[in-house]
């Protein structure tokens, strides 16, 4: 992180409000002390998230004093673009990958920090650490910069830009038993709590607004429940789990059998859905 | 893995785990993929959705018939898949009861070498797989000697697919003595044989029944409890500074991560380059002061005194301080497509220090089969060769073998800014002993080097009014945007100097040629990329001009433009009065145009606007390879 706020010139964090963002700002806070970490963070905002992860967001920035960001693809509000009717896939492009691009090209950030893990999905395994996008941000596996020791080439040219992820070695467990070690503050939605759920598809959907219309013969229920991974809400399952507290939820990680990336329901539209969208530029 | 039942077991069993970094290296289709899926599948640690995506994947695209494919787990990218080979890094994490692990997943394919090395200058172990059919390969010899030099200690080599020879000790035994036949020379500290078969899972968790002659451990086994301790902290002190914290003037302290060793508060403390030294006054952390940081740490220092000190610095112990020299030696091996030129510079980055260096010489090429010296003028994609390096700066930094961090660098072309090296110090060379530094004559390769570019001269040909300038002029501006050297050679300021004293019959016109290609034959000496936009009616002349330049040199670009259409545009008003008779010799009316037989580039400006046509030019300038 050091490495980068060394060699660019306009550097940004992407927060994404789950928990990975939120040890990758602990790191920075860390890292930077006495000062502060010295670039902003920014929220590509969908306006399909949930409720108390704004309300996190907001109370995080203010309780370390940090610049905060919030970038809304405006013009996929006028669109209307949302993920009910407009399928998770374009919602995903429009309000997400396009909007990010959007906020980069404004404010001309060189450098942006992701939470992404390379234990996450196949195609992130092979991510480097310092992964350059071509001025249309694009990402080209074939074309990798060779990443050796732990030397980083920062090198890029005007409009070009480097995405990095100081978490890519850590896997799910790292980030909990991190959590738990340094008690960093986490959105309460991971927690167990009994929530307005529908079943929707074999997923367990929480009804965070009115925005959300029940098809025939759904309903709402009260379970408990938490979440595993956080994003927009009508694209974001839920587990059914009693784990109220940090202990609790890295003993259910211990004895876990499904990956956190199947309550997100975007990764199963298609394919190899990952790599196509990082080559147009996703996180 | 036995999960333990309650949290703080578990979590101190976590705590006491270490990590264990390692990277499979093979040939193609040695099972590298399979092995590490197996392990992945073997450790439990695949989740039940991965799995049932792998069965459904196995029969799509599997080769394995009815069984599961493991290699699917591991092979990310789409086009690996439908190719059926690896062609990148991959990490792959998981974790026993005693360690955890990261593995570096890492082709074999040969022009991906480079990704080899990437993957071996951050593992600790390698397990070299050799397909039990084949026997030890190049490829097999190429990625120890890269194991090698890249500082790997512990070998492991898994020869593979041992149900495909029936499990026939003699045909292990025979691969283990080729091998180690050959890395006995590499000086690793472990090397251990285990015959394998990925598939079936012989001897990767367990020993195998179907091997009562192996008598070594199962791979799993040895990667639990193989030592691979390289005692960094022992080592003396080296911080290399990375970031400067000024939060207020109160305070300033070093940030970086510890490199090598230990320090504690009250320890002394060097600056590498200024040679100033001072005593650490506190360990900064966001948890409180540190009363020691080792080796891996990420720490701040406060000083007890002032001392200048900026990103790039190595602080290091006053007793052990690292080499400080503008010249070194080191093993390089190359990792671009374009091969590597004596004399160019290229950015040096080592530690937090980014710094212009060149190669001064290449001492010999390392056959990596034979591990022979080889005399040679250039490195191309994959080779390895032994070079002295001369620096614009003098950098601190330490002999690879004794710290990978300070020791190991990268080269950066100036102009795409891609990594084109791993380099790897020796020792460093004393300006006592090597004066003559520069070995290189400052020749037309020498200049061009510097420029980053090929000199050549652009030649653009064609009627008056037919556009030459106007396309020359942008192409120099997007030549000049891009930052090469270049220089345009046309009527303006050649005939009101250097040719003032010529006109425009017939042989005044060869002269005029005459001497402009000298001039750009000079030009090109310099290394510089020269435009030129004469009507040059002559294909004489131009094939004069040719004859003087050396082989790809010299480009003619026609610029064919219909005379009827040079004299619509007229820009000078020309043709209208070479027609009303009051200029004599003009081309096209009373003067001939030989038009191009053999132009490398023709251009019909009637078809599209200038600039796209400039860009068309810049455009086969870097697919020929001169910018």
């Amino acid at each position: 992180m050091r490495e980068v706020a060394a060699e660019f010139a306009n550097p940004v964090m992407l927060y994404s409000i789950g928990k990975d963002s939120s040890v990758m700002l602990h790191l920075a806070m860390k890292a930077f002390y006495p000062s502060r970490p010295p670039f902003p963070l920014m929220h590509v905002d969908t306006t399909w998230k949930f409720r108390e992860m704004i309300e996190f967001r907001d109370a995080t920035a203010r309780r370390l004093g940090l610049d905060l960001i919030v970038h809304i693809n405006q013009d996929g509000v006028k669109r209307g673009i949302n993920p009910f009717d407009s399928g998770s896939s374009l919602h995903t492009q429009v309000m997400k990958t396009e909007s990010l691009k959007q906020a980069l090209d404004k404010y001309g950030f060189d450098a942006a920090f992701g939470g992404a893990r390379r234990d996450e999905e196949k195609s992130r395994a092979k991510e480097r650490i310092f992964s350059f996008r071509t001025a249309s941000h694009a990402w080209d596996p074939k074309n990798q910069r060779p990443e050796l020791w732990r030397v980083y080439n920062t090198r890029i040219n005007k409009g070009e830009s480097i995405r990095v992820f100081p978490l890519s070695n850590w896997t799910e467990l790292d980030i909990w038993q991190y959590i738990l070690a340094e008690n960093i503050p986490i959105v309460p939605l991971y927690f167990a709590k009994k929530r307005p759920v529908v079943e929707r598809g074999g997923t367990l959907i929480m009804k965070d607004d009115d925005r959300m219309k029940l098809l025939a013969g759904e309903r709402v229920e009260e379970r408990l429940v938490r979440f595993r991974t956080l994003g927009c809400y009508p694209l974001t399952g839920a587990i059914e789990s009693d784990a109220d507290t940090l202990e609790a939820i890295v003993t259910e990680m211990f004895t876990a059998r499904t990956s956190e990336r199947q309550g997100r329901l975007i990764d199963s539209d298609e394919k190899a859905s990952m790599e196509k969208k990082k080559k147009e530029g996703y996180f | 893995m036995n999960a333990p039942t309650d949290l703080q077991s578990f979590l101190a069993a976590q705590e006491r785990k270490s990590l264990l970094r390692f990277l499979t290296c093979g040939s193609v289709d040695d099972g590298k993929s399979t092995l590490i899926g197996r392990l992945l599948y073997d450790t439990k640690l695949l989740f039940e959705d991965t799995l049932a995506s792998l069965e459904k994947d196995s029969r799509k695209f599997g080769t394995t018939g009815e069984d599961i494919d493991f290699a699917l787990l591991v092979d990310g990218l789409e086009a690996e898949r439908e190719q059926g080979i690896t062609i990148d890094v991959a990490y792959r994490f998981f974790a026993t009861d005693k360690r955890k692990f990261i593995v570096a997943d890492t082709p074999g394919h040969e022009q991906y070498t480079r990704n080899m090395a990437t993957g071996a200058s951050n593992s600790e172990l390698a397990v070299i797989l050799i397909d039990a059919r084949k026997g030890v390969l190049t490829q097999t010899r190429r990625h120890a000697y890269i194991c090698s030099l890249l500082g790997i200690r512990h070998i492991v080599l898994a020869v593979n697919k041992i149900d495909l020879v029936d499990y026939s000790q003699s045909v292990f035994d025979r691969i283990v003595a080729d091998f180690t036949d050959f890395a006995g020379k590499l000086g690793f500290a472990s090397q251990v044989a285990i015959p394998l078969s990925a598939r079936y899972g012989v001897n990767v968790m367990e020993k195998s029944a179907q091997t009562p002659w192996y008598k070594g451990p199962a791979l799993l086994d040895h990667l639990e409890t193989v030592d691979v301790d390289t005692a960094l902290a022992d080592r003396p002190f080296r911080m290399p500074v990375q970031w400067v914290n000024r939060p207020n003037l109160d305070f300033r302290g070093f940030s970086g991560t510890v490199a090598g060793g230990r320090i504690r508060p009250g320890d002394a403390i060097g600056v590498a380059k200024s040679g100033k030294t001072s005593t650490v006054a506190r360990i900064v952390t966001m948890d409180g002061d540190r009363a020691e940081a080792v080796a891996g740490d990420a720490v701040t220092l406060t000083l007890a005194d002032e001392v200048d000190i900026s990103r790039g610095d190595i602080l290091g112990a006053t007793d052990a301080r690292p080499e400080v020299s503008d010249q070194f030696a080191a093993h390089m091996l190359w990792m671009s497509d374009e091969e590597m030129l004596p004399g160019r510079q290229y950015l040096l980055k080592l530690g937090t220090a980014t710094v212009p260096a060149s190669i001064s010489e290449l001492k010999h090429k390392i056959d990596v089969n034979s591990l022979e010296h080889l005399a040679g003028k250039t490195l191309a994609l994959n080779e390895v060769g032994f070079c002295n390096f001369a620096l614009a700066q003098p950098l601190a930094f330490d002999p690879y073998k004794e710290n990978r961090d300070t020791g190991g660098f990268i080269l950066i072309d100036r102009f795409s800014n891609a990594t084109v090296a791993a380099g790897m110090i020796e020792f460093g060379l004393r300006r006592a002993t090597n004066v003559h530094w520069q070995a290189l004559d400052v020749n037309k390769s020498a200049r061009a080097a510097m420029k980053g570019q090929k000199p050549v001269v652009l030649w653009f040909t064609g009627l008056s009014g037919s556009g030459k300038s106007t396309i020359a002029n942008l192409v120099e501006k997007k030549l000049a945007a891009e930052g090469r050297h270049t220089y345009l050679l046309d009527g303006d300021n050649v005939r009101h100097g250097l040719n003032k004293d010529i006109g425009f019959t017939d042989a005044d016109r060869v002269e005029n040629i005459r001497r402009v290609g000298e001039v750009a034959k000079l030009f090109v000496d310099a290394g510089l990329i020269v435009l030129t936009a004469f009507i040059s009616p002559f294909r004489s002349e131009r094939r004069m001009t040719r004859g003087m330049l050396g082989a790809n040199e010299f480009l003619e670009i026609f610029i064919d433009t219909p005379i009827a259409e040079c004299m619509k545009r007229d820009p000078k008003g020309l043709y209208q009065k070479a027609r009303a008779g009051a200029i004599k010799n003009f081309t096209g009316i009373d003067s001939p145009y030989e038009t191009p037989e053999q132009a490398e580039i023709t251009i019909r400006t009637v078809e599209a606007p200038p600039e796209v046509h400039a860009q068309a030019i810049v455009d086969h300038l870097r697919t020929n390879g001169y910018i």
